[in-house]
């Protein structure tokens, strides 16, 4: 299974009240993928199957033709780093945050970062926008600053593969757009490779170049916004109604929602 | 550059502590009933002093070997209590928390009660002390574990019920036994530094210096945790061994710390308290800095035990209690104000 980036095989994986069950899937690298599904669907599980803090029930994980779950933790945090959704912080400086994405590289003998370890994190930081307030407590940004200390964080861990649960789920629409136009930066520069869950359609129509679209512990169907993002599937996976259209500049799908005030209306 | 500052301020406040701690070490040798001079006491510690005379007696068999268990204990209580507020990130939590003073105090009760100090000989106290702490140990860890992982919450629960069941249980020794007995129990119970077993002293201090060496080998993972487990294992730490490992290292730790002084509370709640209030919450500083701190308050604690009431003496849980206690206040009021 040595071609694909990164490739899920029969992946299963989950809890005694929920499985995720059959996934495949492949990245290519230098993508932008995107996660979407009704909440309860499965989108986080995955995540946490891939980073190991469930079990795998059956499957496997490949990245550059390797058994993920063959590697260390240590090579696995070398290569894969995560964003989760909720930036957990403690009283420390965003600096001493951004750094622990060195952690990874160090032995356990290392207890100091190295000059080389603090000029990354500036680097990162400064390409996040965060490094103006490097001194500041986490606890003293906003939502925002402190998704993007913790990208820079996730980022000076050097990966290969970025996962982001939610990026953008706490942020208002200036922020959101921040963030994702960060991501897609990074993604082309850098040509790191991105697989974020995201709530929002429209969002992820317009940054992701593939999508995989999660029901009931399943994925129920995969491809590029314009092959996912259609009235059928949206209305089978999400049972509600919506319009979908193009977006004029992009040529992306955009949808709708339809409201019960609207559907009166209409009829 | 912020992170060279830290290290700055973190070997400035180090070399400080360690200036303190010998600072209180004379303290603690030269002050009590019958006055010493410093320069008395460093003739009798490097070149002896006229073996029986009163004041060599008094440095060698009395005053040194409790302030070197007071450094000891101290530091080992400090220690014990910032490596269990690391990995359950909880800052309520110290070894006593746990159950691990209450099994230590049944299984000295259990002893007294049934006489084995007697019968066995008085090594019975402090090794029947530490029986108990591992048992509470054992109950705690297996029962917390399901399917080869711990639940770090069902941990913390588990050791405050253990500590609830062992405390009813030495009630009900207490209750029931003759009044020397309880006499026995209550002294052991109010800790003091007064050990006449100089191979339980090198022990304590041996262990506690080994604890200190090896948790620093888990500095990493520790700082990684104040992130939580997920985020931890996400930045390659295996948070399930790295919890393990420390839980029993500091558990046993404070265990042969009960067996041998008794229980001496707040130390290993207060001392990390006071460092993060001071110099913030990263490990690199904190292990090494609760570990003097805990040491310098115990050794001058103990000094006020013996005198504020002098001939008599004070227990020393009851001066940790207060002095901690008082300290601790002042200085979040300190910190409200700047903030």
């Amino acid at each position: 299974m040595g071609e694909a980036f990164f490739h899920i095989d029969n992946f299963s994986c989950g809890y005694p009240s929920f499985k995720l069950s059959g996934i495949s899937l492949s990245l290519n690298k230098g993508s932008f993928s995107g996660i979407i599904g009704p909440n309860g669907s499965g989108k986080t599980t995955l995540f946490r199957g891939i980073t190991s803090s469930i079990a795998t029930l059956e499957g496997s994980i490949y990245l550059k033709g390797k058994n993920l779950h063959k590697l260390s933790l240590k090579e696995r945090a070398q290569n894969i780093a995560i964003v989760s959704q909720f930036v957990d912080i403690d009283q420390m400086s965003v600096e001493d945050y951004v750094l622990m994405g060195r952690m990874p590289y160090h032995n356990r003998f290392q207890f100091f970062e190295s000059k080389d370890d603090l000029g990354k994190a500036h680097r990162y930081m400064q390409l996040t926008d965060v490094f103006k307030h490097k001194d500041k407590l986490m606890t003293e940004l906003s939502g925002g600053e402190q998704q993007r200390a913790a990208i820079a964080r996730a980022l000076t861990q050097e990966p290969e593969l970025l996962l982001l649960d939610e990026p953008t789920s706490h942020l208002d629409i200036t922020h959101q757009v921040r963030i994702l136009d960060l991501l897609h930066r990074l993604n082309q520069e850098m040509g790191l490779t991105v697989l974020m869950v995201i709530h929002d359609l429209n969002l992820a129509s317009e940054y992701c170049d593939q999508l995989m679209l999660f029901n009931e512990g399943q994925l129920f169907t995969q491809g590029t916004p314009e092959e996912v993002l259609t009235f059928d599937t949206i209305e089978k996976v999400y049972r509600t109604p919506v319009i979908t259209r193009t977006n004029p500049y992009s040529n992306k799908p955009v949808i709708f929602l339809v409201s019960e005030k609207m559907m009166k209306k209409s009829k | 550059m912020l992170t060279q500052n830290k290290y700055f301020k973190w070997i400035i406040a180090l070399a400080v502590l360690l200036a303190v701690l010998f600072v209180s070490v004379g303290i603690g040798l030269s002050v009590g009933e019958l006055k010493l001079g410093l320069t008395d006491i460093l003739r009798m510690l490097f070149h002896g002093g006229d073996d029986g005379s009163m004041e060599y007696m008094l440095i060698s068999k009395i005053r040194l070997p409790r302030v070197i268990l007071g450094i000891a204990v101290g530091g080992a209580l400090g220690l014990a209590g910032v490596i269990l507020q690391g990995i359950y990130r909880n800052p309520l939590v110290e070894p006593f928390t746990l159950g691990i003073s209450g099994g230590a105090s049944l299984g000295v009760a259990f002893t007294i009660v049934f006489g084995l100090h007697i019968t066995l000989g008085s090594f019975m106290l402090p090794l029947s002390g530490f029986v108990g702490a591992f048992v509470v140990i054992f109950l705690v860890y297996t029962l917390s574990s399901r399917n080869g992982n711990i639940n770090i919450q069902n941990m913390l629960l588990t050791g405050v019920m253990v500590s609830f069941i062992a405390s009813s249980a030495m009630m009900f020794l207490m209750a029931t036994t003759s009044s020397d007995n309880l006499h026995g129990i209550v002294f052991w119970i109010m800790g003091s530094l007064d050990e006449p077993d100089t191979g339980l002293i090198k022990l304590t201090l041996i262990a506690s210096l080994i604890v200190l060496f090896v948790s620093y080998l888990f500095v990493q993972p520790l700082n990684a945790l104040r992130l939580g487990e997920e985020k931890a294992m996400h930045l390659g730490f295996n948070t399930n061994v790295v919890i393990r490992v420390l839980f029993v290292m500091a558990s046993l730790l404070a265990g042969i710390c009960v067996s041998v002084s008794g229980v001496i509370g707040f130390v290993g709640l207060i001392i990390p308290h006071v460092l993060r209030l001071l110099f913030g919450s990263d490990y690199r500083f904190l292990l090494v800095g609760s570990f003097l701190l805990g040491g310098i308050f115990l050794v001058l604690s103990d000094v006020v035990a013996r005198t504020i009431i002098s001939p008599n003496e004070l227990p020393i849980g009851v001066i940790t209690g207060i002095i901690g206690g008082v300290v601790f206040l002042l200085l979040m009021s300190q910190n409200r104000k700047k903030s």
